[in-house]
């Protein structure tokens, strides 16, 4: 298996891909704000929202169903929520007979569950598409750009340069001990000892994939001193940001707030 | 595609704006403190080895070992990297590998990141660094301490950060503090156990191979006193506030109102669309069906009008490639 199909990022040629990083980031982080700043219940808004990435993930070419399979992705976190419809007192939706209780679910509940569940997905598609049409590089940039300290910037940059040949490591570990693990085709036949047995087994894997890690590590800290690092993160100056790019941050803003603004009037 | 190893990175949207920010406030110095404390300590080795072992936390967490009836335990790794590399530069390297998972990989949410790195990478570190220290310094320097030591920092580090990561949900009325805490508080007492166990595995193998690394951690005094009492003040705060709050939710929620947590319910100023129905139709039903309908050719006329025009946009250019 090669891991290179970890990295999310898709390269196509469209307007997205080529937006400015910084914007993007910014864009998508104020995208998530509005999504979370919505009050309950503002449905319309939601369905302008919803228009509004379904209008960006078609512009970016990156495909819609391949937006939608990756933004299920969340969806297990949702059972969070499902209680809500049950607790929050309002008007009653239905009523459940268990055993000696009887449980009341209310519109309220359901409203408040469901806005939770939309604004999620909402947010996550904005997030699938920020990291389908940037690659890590840019997305570091915009970091830095967004004062985010130079010396993390640079360890996540080291950190992504050597997360393939480590998940490649883990993925050696993990297909060296199937080889070693037999199987019984009986049923019912237990195989591979007793889950402590089985725990420290996996935690040996961890140990030595930790132990390669710090060897590693120490070999490639010598490989950058022997190429002259001082400790000092270098990078080029920023390019100035295109009246275009400018022009897009402030006008998608400005309609984000207008969005906003109108959800407050009516549902806030 | 990456396993998703716990349900302890909380997505966008399930925390209020309110707690979202409290919590950036407090992470964002610590991990400023933590950078510039790791550089004192590493100097100019901290980009390398920093990165790699953060690196080598996310390829970590993909190794698991079956436990029963199909389900199985991850390494999450909060304990071991406290143990191992001290409490400043693990709280570093997992706030690397949060970042990177909600960056990329949409394993957590983007704007409650604060959230999702004070949970695991302080909240869970801190924990570990105290309970590890502690049973350390009672036990001596007999060589099983680390094992004691690894498995409930392990244990306590896991169960308190999903404690905090239901207290959030709670605050944030996304999710009833009498359902949350005990479920969240549940299940990771038992993904707690898991992660115990690699960790004890891991600390094993270490000491069989490289005793010199563990030896480090064992024998450095106690710099950390500041970090041994936050950890414990959080353990007694949560193993407190977290039977509390879920007995009385009602109470939880009055503190969120109090300190302005949970968006109080205000009245719209305009009703322009009353109860969510369309103006000038008096049947309900199909005034919400109006509605509805009207959303949903909104969607499709943006969504098609979108495409149209790139579609004539784009096929002159297509013509010149070929």
């Amino acid at each position: 298996m090669h891991v290179h199909f970890l990295d999310p990022y898709r390269p196509r040629n469209s307007p997205i891909h080529r937006l400015d990083p910084r914007i993007k980031l910014v864009l998508t982080v104020v995208f998530i704000l509005t999504n979370t700043l919505i009050p309950t219940a503002a449905w319309p808004v939601y369905i302008l929202l919803f228009a509004l990435i379904l209008s960006v993930e078609l512009i970016s070419d990156l495909g819609v169903s391949f937006v939608l399979k990756r933004s299920s992705l969340a969806i297990p976190f949702v059972l969070a929520a499902l209680p809500l419809i049950l607790t929050v007192p309002g008007k009653t939706l239905f009523i459940l007979p268990v055993g000696s209780w009887t449980i009341h679910a209310s519109y309220l509940g359901l409203e408040r569950f469901i806005s939770i569940a939309i604004k999620s997905w909402l947010s996550m598609q904005a997030a699938i598409v920020l990291a389908a049409s940037t690659s890590f590089p840019e997305l570091l940039v915009a970091m830095r750009a967004l004062r985010v300290p130079r010396l993390l910037v640079s360890i996540f940059g080291l950190m992504w340069r050597y997360l393939f040949v480590l998940v490649d490591e883990a993925t050696r570990l993990i297909r060296a001990r199937s080889a070693r693990s037999g199987q019984s085709e009986k049923p019912g036949t237990k195989t591979g000892g007793n889950i402590s047995w089985r725990a420290r087994v996996a935690g040996g894997m961890a140990g030595n994939l930790f132990l390669r890690a710090f060897e590693r590590s120490d070999r490639i800290y010598m490989a950058m001193v022997s190429r002259g690092y001082d400790g000092e993160a270098r990078t080029l100056p920023l390019p100035d940001i295109r009246p275009v790019y400018w022009a897009i941050l402030i006008a998608s803003l400005s309609l984000l707030s207008l969005l906003l603004g109108f959800a407050y009037l009516f549902w806030g | 595609m990456l396993p998703a190893p716990i349900a302890m990175h909380i997505p966008d949207g399930f925390l209020s704006v309110q707690v979202t920010i409290f919590l950036w406030l407090i992470t964002i110095p610590v991990v400023g403190y933590a950078l510039k404390r790791v550089g004192v300590d590493l100097g100019e080795r901290q980009v390398p080895i920093m990165g790699v072992l953060a690196a080598a936390i996310f390829a970590g967490q993909m190794l698991n070992f079956a436990v029963a009836g199909g389900t199985s335990g991850h390494l999450i790794g909060a304990a071991l990297a406290t143990i191992l590399l001290g409490p400043w530069a693990a709280t570093l390297v997992l706030t690397c590998v949060i970042t990177i998972q909600a960056l990329i990989f949409q394993d957590g949410g983007l704007l409650v990141l604060g959230a999702n790195i004070f949970n695991m990478a302080i909240v869970g570190v801190t924990v570990a660094y105290m309970v590890f220290r502690t049973v350390n310094s009672l036990a001596g320097e007999r060589p099983w301490s680390i094992f004691i030591g690894g498995f409930l920092a392990a244990w306590v580090s896991v169960e308190v950060a999903a404690l905090g990561t239901a207290l959030e949900l709670a605050l944030s009325g996304t999710s009833p503090a009498n359902i949350a805490i005990p479920a969240m508080g549940g299940i990771h007492a038992l993904i707690g156990i898991g992660e115990g166990l690699i960790t004890v595995g891991a600390l094993a193998f270490l000491r069989a191979s490289r005793r010199d690394l563990l030896k480090s951690s064992e024998t450095a005094p106690i710099r950390g006193r500041l970090v041994w009492v936050v950890g414990l003040v959080l353990v007694i705060l949560l193993a407190v506030a977290s039977p509390l709050a879920s007995r009385h939710p009602d109470g939880l929620i009055w503190v969120a109102t109090q300190y302005g947590f949970l968006n109080s319910e205000q009245s719209p100023i305009i009703k322009l669309i009353p109860h969510y129905l369309f103006p000038g139709v008096q049947n309900k039903t199909l005034a919400t069906i109006l509605a509805a309908m009207l959303g949903t050719v909104i969607v499709f006329g943006v969504a098609l009008g979108v495409a149209y025009s790139r579609r004539r946009k784009t096929s002159p250019g297509d013509d010149q490639q070929v």
